[in-house]
């Protein structure tokens, strides 16, 4: 079975950092692991960076537009670092494609 | 803190497609190239670009062409990298205005193929 | 939109005589007449960082030069190649939907570091790619992306209303295909295979190769057959 997972609800401002906005808080399912890549919200910085695993996420359109989307059974997948996903227990009631 | 940066734009409200097309100057296919040299020599990383093409804001995006805005990030990602100081770029650019007003004069003879 | 317009409306058409030493590119068209534009802050700005990077030895003009005929000599076609290859060949496009990087190379891309994922549309799915943050592209196999991929319109819409957007690139979907949009987010870069065209069986790769574009690996479009093709397969 498909493994769920979250997008963290964070909100900081001003930052480079590579989790799209519309994602934030849209829980989806893993589609591959891609293996660690360094951290570009320290790469940007020049600073030395932290390998973090990075996994590729697809979500319905209804999870992330909800009634305004164009077909909600159309999914997006995009790339996000496991610092930026929390698991979703089975129990919960999501929209998972 | 909740503030959606602008480059962040999934999702937005848009015009329709514009399809206009053109083809790169020198100029511009240079400063590609400087970009993929210096990173090349881990001068910095394609995420430092990003973050100074984020920080000039989204006026830099509506009024800038994209290498317009590309060489201003290379330069402050190379200054950081300490590749030259601000001091020894303004001296350069002096020198490069003085000698003409376009770009085939202000370029050294040189340089210019 | 005004963003992202690199004409200077500096008046000057292109081609002027005296300036056709600057050359040609390596595909063979003038580059943009800029030389006798007035010289702009940004245009100042490339030649001094890179006339200090050489002083400091950090790079030469030749390596520029190089790095710039790389550039050039990359386009569609070696997408094409591949696409063409994984049609005719079904070993090889296990490869490629395993490792696009990897499938790549055999064929000879010369694509740097690249992490390719390639994704395949059938009857039941097609898919688009897009970078909302900022404009991802598998460069060193497409080429330089087009303009429209770097801006707003696209990189807003196409992730809430990919229909509509498809739509606007004269491709019309049927109901039952399902999108797939495809968000470049971080270190992969993709690359769409469209599916085979019906009528092309026993084509070569190269006349398959004909067929499909940039537009078609980006997912904005889908390859067809020329018309009289087209009028030769369904007879």
């Amino acid at each position: 079975m498909a493994e769920r997972v979250r997008v963290k609800d964070w909100r900081p401002r001003g930052f480079h950092l590579r989790t799209p906005w519309y994602l934030r808080g849209k829980t989806g399912v893993i589609e591959r692991r891609l293996g660690e890549f360094g951290n570009p919200e320290q790469l940007a910085y020049g600073l030395p960076a932290e390998k973090k695993p990075l996994l590729r996420v697809r979500f319905t359109m209804r999870e992330i537009w909800g009634d305004a989307a164009e077909r909600p059974d159309d999914t997006l997948d995009a790339e996000i670092y496991a610092h930026w996903l929390e698991p979703v227990a089975d129990a919960e009631t999501t929209d998972a494609p | 803190m909740t503030e959606r940066s602008w480059h962040d734009m999934g999702g937005l409200p848009a015009g329709e497609m514009d399809f206009s097309q053109h083809d790169f100057a020198l100029w511009e296919k240079r400063v590609d190239a400087l970009m993929t040299l210096a990173t090349s020599r881990g001068m910095f990383t394609v995420d430092g670009l990003r973050r100074v093409l984020e920080d000039m804001g989204p006026e830099a995006f509506e009024t800038l062409t994209y290498y317009e805005r590309w060489i201003e990030s290379v330069t402050r990602n190379l200054v950081e990298a300490g590749a030259f100081t601000p001091a020894e770029l303004a001296e350069k650019l002096a020198q490069v205005k003085a000698r003409g007003a376009t770009y085939g004069e202000a370029s050294l003879g040189a340089s210019d193929g | 939109m005004p963003h992202d317009h690199h004409d200077h409306d500096h008046g000057h058409g292109h081609g002027h005589a005296h300036h056709s030493h600057e050359g040609m590119s390596p595909s063979g068209h003038p580059y943009r007449a800029d030389q006798d534009a007035p010289l702009t802050d940004a245009q100042a700005l490339e030649i001094a960082v890179r006339e200090l990077l050489v002083e400091k030895g950090i790079v030469t003009e030749a390596q520029i030069a190089e790095a710039i005929a790389r550039m050039d000599a990359r386009s569609p076609a070696m997408g094409a190649k591949v696409v063409a290859r994984a049609w005719t060949d079904p070993a090889y496009k296990a490869r490629l939907l395993a490792d696009g990087s990897a499938a790549a190379r055999e064929l000879g891309a010369d694509i740097d570091a690249l992490k390719l994922v390639v994704v395949e549309n059938d009857a039941a799915t097609h898919n688009v790619i897009v970078c909302t943050l900022c404009s991802c592209y598998p460069r060193t196999l497409l080429g330089l992306p087009p303009d429209w991929y770097k801006q707003r319109a696209y990189r807003s819409r196409v992730v809430i209303e990919p229909r509509r957007v498809l739509s606007e690139f004269g491709l019309d979907l049927p109901d039952e295909v399902a999108v797939r949009v495809h968000d470049s987010t971080a270190d992969m870069r993709y690359l769409v295979l469209p599916a085979r065209p019906q009528g092309t069986e026993g084509w070569s790769e190269e006349r398959l190769a004909a067929l499909v574009d940039r537009d078609s690996m980006i997912g904005v479009a889908v390859p067809r057959l020329p018309a009289g093709d087209e009028a030769a397969a369904a007879g």
